[in-house]
C-alpha cells in the first residue's frame, strides 16, 4: 500500500469518501449508528432483516423489535458499527428489502435512546437494604422479592444500563436480561 | 390470455360475497392449482420449465384438464430448468418460468435461483410446499425453501392462504421484472392448491414497501453532461443493466457523437458494436490489454449499468487511478458500493441515456483515441497459428459463420473467457454467460432456455462448453433433441478443467491437482446420438469449416460438436486475481507471430 502522499487525487477522494485509513496500517474511522426501520409486520420481513445482515457481513450490535402504531407494521431499531461506505451500503441494503417501509438512521439526529434491563440478585435478608440504597440512586424499580433474591428492571440509556450492572458486580449477580436499545427523534416524523 | 381462461375468470368473478359464494358454489369454484394456472395465462406466460413430484401434482393434474395456453417443457433436472428459465429471460427480455416439486425439487433450484441473483435476471421459480399444517415437522420432501432461498432472491412469498394466490402470483412477476430484475420464489403448500376460492386476476396490486426509479436527477444528468464535455480521456464503462433496460442504442449514438471510446463488462458485450472504432472490447481479468489501459488512463470514467465487480476491477484501490466516475444505475445499493463515484445517477438507465442524449454535444478526443489505437497495435487480441487446434479460432470460425448474428451461450471457464474474447458481439442480447455466481453446466440449459424463447426467429443459439461443465447438465440434450431445437453445441475439449488448470500452472508450479478429465470423459459424439442429437467430432484446424458446414446443414435437431483442442492453451491477457490492474499478463508470443 501506498504512503497517504502517493495517492492520485482521485484516489484521496475514494478514501475519504468510504471512511478508509490512508495510512497503511491504519484502521478506518468505525462509527456506531443506530437505525430505525418500519417493516410490514411478518415473520418473514423480520428474517429478511435479520438475515441481510449475516448475508452482506455487517455487524449488528443489538436488534429490538415490536408492533408499531399500524398493527400491521413492525417497527425496528438496529444499532450497526462501520466505517461510512459500510453504513451507506447498510441503509441502502435495508431500504432495498420490499417489506422494508422507512429507513431512518438518527444517530446524528436529536432522538431519545432508552433500553430496559431485568437484574436478578442473589442476596439474603441482612444485604437487602445496601442494595436498595445503591438501585435507588438508579430509580431502578424492584419487580419481584423472595427470600433469596431480588429482582430490579432499570430503564434508561445504554451507558446508564451499563453503569447500574457495572455497580451491582460487587454483589452477586445471577442474571441479566437487556432488552436493546429502541430510539425514536423528538421531533414529529418517520411514522406519519 | 385464451379466451376459455376469460371466460373462467368471468364465471368465477361472482358479485357475491366471497363468503356466501363460497358456501353456494364451492363445488364449481376453481382449486388453487387451477387458479395458478389461470393466473400465469392472465400474467402472458409462454413457456414453464419444470418438473413435477408429489407437492406439485395437483397443478399437472390441472395441466392436464385445462390445456393451458403456455408450454410446459419437462426438464430432466431442476438445476436446468432454472437455467433455461434464465437463458429463455436473457435471450427474449421476458420473465422466466419454473415449476418444481418441494424438498428437493426446490434445493436442486438453488443454484440457478443464486446464478439469476447475481446476473439480475428475471425468473419466478414455484416451488411446491408439504401441507400448511405439516410445515416444520420434517414432513417427506419437506424443505424450508423461503429459508434456504432468502439471501439468493430478490424476494419470496409463501402462500398461506389460497385467496391470496392470484394477487401474489401477479406480485410475483411484477417484483421480478421491474427495478434491477431478479428471482422470486413462490412456495405453495399442497392445502393451498387443493383449496377453492373465487378466481379473479387481479388488475392492479399494491406494494407498499417497494418503488421503482424513472428518470435520473435532472441536476446529476446536467452535472454529467458537463463533466462529460471537459473531459479530456472519457471512457464509456458499460455492463449489463444497459441491455436490460434497452439503453443499448442510447448509448451507441452517444458514445459516436461525442468520440467517446467504449469498454464493456462480460454482461455489457453486445451493448455496443465491438466492430465499431470506439471501441475497446472487454475490460478486467480477460478484458483487451487496451481496454486496460484505457480504463487505468482515462479521466472521465462513465459506468453505464456496471457494478464494478471485482473481476473487473481486480486490486480496488490501484482501479482506474486518475477517473472521476459517474455511475448510471437503478438500484441505489450499486452506487458508492465498491468504489465512492463523483456523480452518482440513479435512474433506469435507458431513460437516463435519454435525458443525457440530448446534452452531450459533438465532440472529438483525437489524441486520447490515437493512444488508445497505439496500444490497441502494441497489444492486440490474437491468437498463435502454428496448426495445432485452438479454441479461439474456432470461436472466430463461428463468428464468421454466424456474421455475429447468433445468440451465444456459454459456459464457465476458459471457454467463456474465449467466447467473449473473439466473437465480436454487435448486438444486444447476443451474449449470454453466468457472470456472477460463475456456474458450471449453464450453458447447455440456457441455451436451450434461449433457443425456445428464439423459436421462429431464425436466430442461430450457439453453446459453447468445455469438457468439464458440459457433463453438469448433459441430461438436458435430451430435452433438446425431444422438441427438435437446431440447437448448436460447441464442447471444446482441452481435457482438462481448463481455467484451473491454467492457474495450477501460472500460480501453483504446474501442480495439476485434480483437474485432468480424459479418465473420466464420456465419447461425446457418441453421448450426443445417444441422446438423438448429430454428433461431430473435430481435431485438426483444417476441419473446422467441414465441421461447421456438416452442423449447419443440421436444422431439426442439436449438434454436438468436440473439438479436441490443444490442453495447453491458455486465455490471455490476464490480470491475476486480486492483483492492480497495472499487473496485467499479455499473452507470451509476440504480435509478429500472429498470421
Amino acid at each position: 500500500m501506498q504512503e497517504a502522499s502517493h495517492f492520485t487525487p482521485q484516489q484521496l477522494f475514494r478514501k475519504q469518501a468510504a471512511g478508509e485509513s490512508l495510512h497503511p496500517d491504519g484502521e478506518d474511522a468505525v462509527h456506531r449508528h443506530v437505525l430505525t426501520v418500519l417493516v410490514e409486520n411478518t415473520i418473514g420481513a423480520l428474517n429478511r432483516v435479520a438475515n441481510l445482515f449475516s448475508q452482506r457481513g455487517f455487524n449488528l450490535e443489538s436488534v429490538t423489535v415490536g408492533e408499531a402504531r399500524d398493527p400491521s407494521q413492525s417497527r425496528l431499531t438496529l444499532v450497526t458499527t462501520g466505517n461510512d461506505r459500510i453504513i451507506g451500503q447498510v441503509l441502502k441494503q435495508l431500504h432495498g428489502l420490499i417489506d422494508t417501509l422507512e429507513v431512518d438512521d438518527v444517530t446524528h439526529e436529536d432522538h431519545v435512546e432508552r433500553e430496559l434491563c431485568l437484574v436478578k440478585i442473589r442476596c439474603n435478608s441482612e444485604e437487602r437494604a445496601s442494595i436498595l440504597a445503591v438501585v435507588d440512586i438508579f430509580r431502578a424499580n424492584v419487580v419481584n422479592i423472595t427470600p433469596d433474591s431480588l429482582t430490579f428492571e432499570v430503564t434508561g440509556p445504554t451507558a446508564k444500563v451499563n453503569a447500574f450492572i457495572g455497580l451491582l458486580k460487587d454483589y452477586d449477580l445471577s442474571e441479566v436480561a437487556r432488552s436493546g436499545r429502541v430510539a425514536m427523534r423528538r421531533r414529529l416524523a418517520f411514522e406519519h | 390470455m385464451s379466451s376459455s381462461s376469460l371466460s373462467t375468470s368471468q364465471q368465477m368473478n361472482s358479485q357475491l360475497e366471497p363468503s356466501k359464494a363460497a358456501a353456494m358454489a364451492a363445488p364449481t369454484l376453481p382449486t388453487g392449482a387451477e387458479i395458478l394456472i389461470r393466473s400465469m395465462e392472465a400474467e402472458g406466460v409462454e413457456i414453464v420449465f419444470g418438473h413435477p413430484g408429489g407437492a406439485v401434482i395437483a397443478i399437472y393434474d390441472e395441466m392436464h384438464r385445462i390445456n393451458p395456453s403456455f408450454e410446459h417443457v419437462l426438464v430432466r433436472h431442476e438445476q436446468g430448468g432454472t437455467h433455461a428459465a434464465e437463458g429463455y429471460a436473457k435471450a427474449t427480455g421476458k420473465v422466466g418460468t419454473v415449476l418444481v416439486t418441494s424438498g428437493p425439487g426446490a434445493t436442486n433450484c438453488v443454484t440457478g435461483i443464486a446464478d439469476a441473483y447475481m446476473d439480475s435476471i428475471p425468473i419466478v421459480v414455484f416451488t411446491g410446499q408439504v401441507p400448511t399444517k405439516m410445515i416444520g415437522n420434517d414432513a417427506f420432501q419437506e424443505c424450508d425453501t423461503i429459508g434456504v432461498t432468502r439471501s439468493i432472491t430478490k424476494h419470496s412469498f409463501l402462500v398461506r392462504d389460497v385467496r391470496d394466490l392470484a394477487a401474489t402470483v401477479k406480485k410475483a412477476y411484477y417484483i421480478a421484472r421491474t427495478g434491477r430484475p431478479g428471482p422470486v420464489v413462490v412456495d405453495l403448500p399442497k392445502d393451498i392448491l387443493a383449496a377453492r376460492a373465487p378466481f379473479r386476476y387481479p388488475d392492479s396490486i399494491t406494494i407498499p414497501g417497494y418503488s421503482t426509479v424513472g428518470k435520473g436527477n435532472s441536476g446529476q444528468v446536467k452535472k454529467a453532461a458537463e463533466m462529460i464535455q471537459q473531459a479530456e480521456r472519457p471512457l464509456f464503462y458499460v455492463g449489463g443493466g444497459t441491455i436490460i433496460s434497452g439503453g443499448a442504442e442510447k448509448l451507441t449514438s452517444i458514445a459516436r457523437r461525442a468520440n467517446i471510446p467504449v469498454t464493456t463488462t462480460l454482461h455489457g458485450l453486445g451493448s455496443f458494436p465491438e466492430n465499431d472504432p470506439l471501441s475497446v472490447g472487454m475490460l478486467g481479468m480477460h478484458g483487451t490489454w487496451y481496454a486496460n489501459q484505457a480504463v487505468q488512463n482515462t479521466d472521465l470514467l462513465i459506468a453505464v449499468g456496471a457494478r464494478f465487480d471485482d473481476r473487473v476491477t481486480g486490486k480496488i484501490e490501484a482501479w482506474a487511478p486518475h477517473a472521476k466516475i459517474i455511475h448510471i444505475d437503478i438500484d441505489p445499493a450499486c452506487i458508492s458500493k465498491n468504489v465512492p463515484v463523483d456523480c452518482p445517477i440513479l435512474g433506469d438507465v435507458s431513460l437516463v441515456l435519454d435525458q443525457l442524449d440530448s446534452l452531450v454535444e459533438e465532440n472529438d478526443h483525437p489524441e486520447w483515441l490515437a493512444q488508445i489505437d497505439a496500444w490497441r497495435q502494441e497489444c492486440p487480441l490474437d491468437f498463435e497459428r502454428d496448426g495445432a487446434l485452438r479454441p479461439q479460432e474456432i470461436i472466430r470460425a463461428i463468428r464468421d459463420r454466424t456474421e455475429g448474428e447468433a445468440v451465444v451461450v456459454t459456459d464457465v471457464g476458459q471457454n467463456q473467457m474465449w467466447g467473449a474474447q473473439f466473437y465480436s458481439y454487435v448486438n444486444p442480447r447476443s451474449h449470454i454467460t453466468s457472470g456472477g455466481l460463475g456456474t458450471m453446466g449453464f450453458s447447455l440449459p440456457a441455451a436451450m432456455g434461449a433457443a425456445f424463447g428464439l423459436r421462429g426467429t431464425g436466430r442461430d443459439v450457439v453453446s459453447i462448453n468445455g469438457d468439464g461443465g458440459v457433463m453438469m447438465n448433459i441430461q438436458e440434450l435430451g430435452v433438446a433433441a425431444a422438441h427438435g431445437l437446431p440447437l448448436k453445441v460447441v464442447i471444446l475439449n482441452n481435457s482438462f478443467l481448463g481455467m484451473v488448470r491454467q492457474w495450477q500452472e501460472l500460480f501453483h508450479d504446474e501442480r495439476y491437482s485434480h483437474t485432468h478429465l480424459e479418465p473420466t470423459n464420456p465419447d461425446f459424439v457418441a453421448l450426443a446420438k445417444a441422446f438423438g442429437c448429430e454428433g461431430l467430432y473435430c481435431d485438426d484446424p483444417e476441419d473446422i469449416e467441414k465441421t461447421l458446414d456438416a452442423a449447419w446443414a443440421v436444422t431439426d435437431r442439436p449438434v454436438v460438436m468436440e473439438f479436441k483442442v490443444i490442453t495447453e492453451e491458455k486465455v490471455f491477457p490476464m490480470v491475476p486475481a486480486g492483483a492492480a490492474t497495472d499487473d496485467m499478463i499479455t499473452a507470451v508470443f509476440s504480435p509478429e507471430d500472429c498470421a
